[in-house]
């Protein structure tokens, strides 16, 4: 007997329905279907995700997704979540897997955080009117003016990612995204002068010709690396950890790994690909070193190195670590980070928020006085400008966006990535749903996406009378908190509103 | 010229063309459009000019190429086919229904209208309200665009 009751419902307009079948061939799900008898469309509501496919195609307007108002006899401790969950690991005896970020309403720090404006004594910038710059350059930064004989400055400037938006399209691999979400994404970093990141999935043939915009990633793995591969990117990225799963590997199914996925990770078609949970040559930071310097040596030393940790409790420590291993970029990833699957527990309840984890590190690296030695990224929900105001005032020099970038490409966050039915045909690689991403259209869509962000930043910074990127960075004062007690205020370094 | 071409990469085969390509005659501005769409077509067999062509997961829409050179006009017998400004264009009210056209179309692009007495075939919704393909514009993945090639 199957204890569990349909999330959703489907709510079908029978004026409005003109049977057109839309959501019929629509839904890899298999919910709508045409009943010749009754002579009306029908539907199973229990294999709904709600990922609103149907319900944005249907011509009419006919049909809506709505929570089903079915109540267990839940309390404030046995929730129905809790419940449902019982139920279904001891229908299965598994361990629960769920795609996408941390749903827990656990503290958004940026939320809980007020940018300053200009008045009077200090005059806000136009940005229409005026030149604003938004341009940041990642990658260590010289700690002293070098000059040669004849008194001549010499360039002691080591490798940088140069970006016109002080944001990235975060790491998700070819395998757990179609190679029509990675060509829009390429595509979209090339024209907004910015970087997308390859993921644990190596880099598909055609995709050579964006790699000054492509960050090539090495995790534990090591799917898809070989020189061509570190040679093509614009910078490496050791990936430690990811903010959806801290501590745990990755698992790519066998059903995922076909025909350009297999070649692209270079595995057998069918065979797992599994990433352990630890690099097995990292114990330490002088092993992680040990890496960033193999990368360096492989690549003559032309490309920044980045590492990828995600946000855990030692994060400022471990941050310090790397920032002396060599590394020109650290990236954190918050506990917020989407992921296209995770055991639920640990997604729910490992990691720390980015927004503690961000200042911490910055505070840490500039008391031990090497906060130049390494530029700072983070990403894990970041959902609008307003976050990666914050971020950057908090004193990261760019953020990495993932979530947002796959919600403009046409993700509605129904979180069934792990189903690899994607009906938007991002999350999967069943051709007949990878093709529903043209990639002229999700490029566009990314683009329009941060361009619009990068409007609104220019606002912010103009209001607070800043009229470059680099001056607004871990300008703390530009920051004031709501409804956060000391110890939070003191950890994110910055004073309470009216303070 | 502008014509509509249909790029099979991106073809979902999810049939709106023929839907919106059906309502397109019949728009009233101002009106919702869903609300008018539900009113033009529910319960009917639509007729649509444009039609989704599928077999083994491939799917591709096929409407009037607009030949430079059209067999259908060739063969018209009533005078009915015309080409005005590169649009091939019908006068049903000279159409005899004999179809020749319709045999003669490579493409399968002009078929019996509803009322099976004449023929039918795309204008590219230059004789109707919308202006623009009504396909073309409705279709969710860019598969169908109007284009200069």
């Amino acid at each position: 007997m199957d204890y569990q009751y349909p999330e959703f419902e489907v709510v079908r307009n029978a004026d409005r329905c003109i049977g057109c079948r839309a959501c019929e061939r629509q839904c890899a799900n298999e919910v709508h279907y045409y009943d010749a008898d009754l002579g009306k469309m029908m539907c199973d509501e229990s294999k709904c995700v709600n990922c609103q496919r149907c319900v944005t195609l249907c011509p009419t307007r006919a049909l809506k997704i709505v929570k089903s108002d079915n109540t267990f006899r839940e309390n404030a401790n046995w929730t129905m979540e809790n419940i449902k969950e019982i139920y279904k690991q001891a229908e299965t005896g598994g361990v629960l897997l769920s795609s996408m970020g941390n749903p827990k309403p656990l503290p958004v720090y940026w939320d809980k955080i007020l940018i300053n404006a200009s008045q009077v004594t200090n005059p806000p910038i136009d940005p229409l009117r005026e030149p604003m710059e938004t341009r940041t350059f990642l990658g260590q930064k010289p700690t002293e003016v070098k000059r040669d004989e004849n008194g001549k400055i010499v360039n002691n400037l080591s490798s940088q990612l140069k970006l016109e938006v002080p944001i990235m399209f975060s790491a998700m691999s070819f395998g757990s995204i179609s190679k029509n979400a990675h060509e829009s994404l390429a595509r979209a970093a090339a024209e907004l002068g910015t970087y997308y990141n390859t993921g644990e999935g190596g880099l598909h043939k055609d995709f050579y010709k964006y790699g000054p915009n492509t960050i090539v990633q090495v995790a534990s793995g090591r799917f898809g690396v070989h020189k061509e591969y570190l040679e093509a990117g614009a910078a490496i990225e050791i990936k430690m950890g990811q903010g959806a799963k801290p501590g745990i590997g990755g698992h790519l199914p066998g059903t995922k790994t076909v025909g350009e996925v297999s070649r692209t990770r270079m595995i057998p078609e069918g065979s797992d690909a599994i990433s352990p949970a630890p690099h097995h040559d990292i114990y330490s930071i002088e092993d992680l070193r040990q890496l960033v310097f193999s990368l360096k040596e492989a690549t003559e030393y032309k490309k920044p190195v980045i590492v990828k940790i995600a946000a855990v409790h030692n994060v400022a420590a471990i941050a310090s670590g790397i920032a002396r291993s060599g590394a020109d970029i650290i990236a954190i990833d918050g506990f917020r980070g989407g992921t296209g699957a995770a055991p639920t527990r640990i997604r729910d309840n490992v990691g720390i928020p980015i927004e503690l984890a961000l200042a911490s590190v910055d505070e840490r690296l500039r008391q031990e006085g090497i906060r130049g030695n390494v530029s700072i990224v983070v990403g894990g929900s970041i959902r609008n400008s307003a976050d990666v105001v914050k971020a950057i005032a908090l004193g990261a020099d760019a953020v990495y966006i993932g979530s947002a970038a796959c919600i403009a490409m046409g993700c509605h966050q129904c979180r069934a990535c792990h189903a690899a039915k994607c009906n938007w045909g991002i999350a999967t690689q069943r051709p007949d749903l990878v093709k529903r991403l043209n990639p002229d259209v999700g490029y566009k869509r990314l683009v329009n996406l941060v361009e619009a962000w990068n409007h609104e930043i220019k606002e912010m910074m103009g209001g607070m009378g800043i009229n470059s990127i680099e001056s607004l960075k871990g300008n703390r004062l530009m920051l004031r908190g709501v409804g956060l007690n000391e110890k939070e205020l003191e950890i994110l370094g910055i004073k309470h509103a009216g303070e | 010229m502008k014509r509509i071409f249909v790029n099979e990469e991106w073809c979902l085969g999810c049939h709106l063309c023929e839907y919106n390509c059906a309502f397109a005659n019949t728009v009233s501005a101002g009106k919702s459009k869903a609300n008018e769409m539900a009113k033009a077509l529910k319960g009917k067999k639509i007729f649509p000019k444009i039609q989704v062509e599928e077999n083994d997961g491939i799917y591709f829409a096929v409407s009037c190429r607009h030949c430079t050179d059209p067999l259908c006009v060739k063969g018209c017998i009533a005078g009915a086919l015309s080409v005005k400004d590169g649009v091939i264009e019908i006068d049903q009210d000279k159409c005899v229904g004999c179809y020749t056209c319709v045999l003669s179309c490579p493409y399968g692009a002009i078929m019996p209208a509803e009322d099976g007495h004449v023929a039918q075939k795309c204008e590219l919704c230059t004789r109707n309200s919308c202006g623009s393909p009504a396909c073309v514009a409705g279709c969710p993945n860019n598969a169908i665009v109007f284009e200069e090639r």
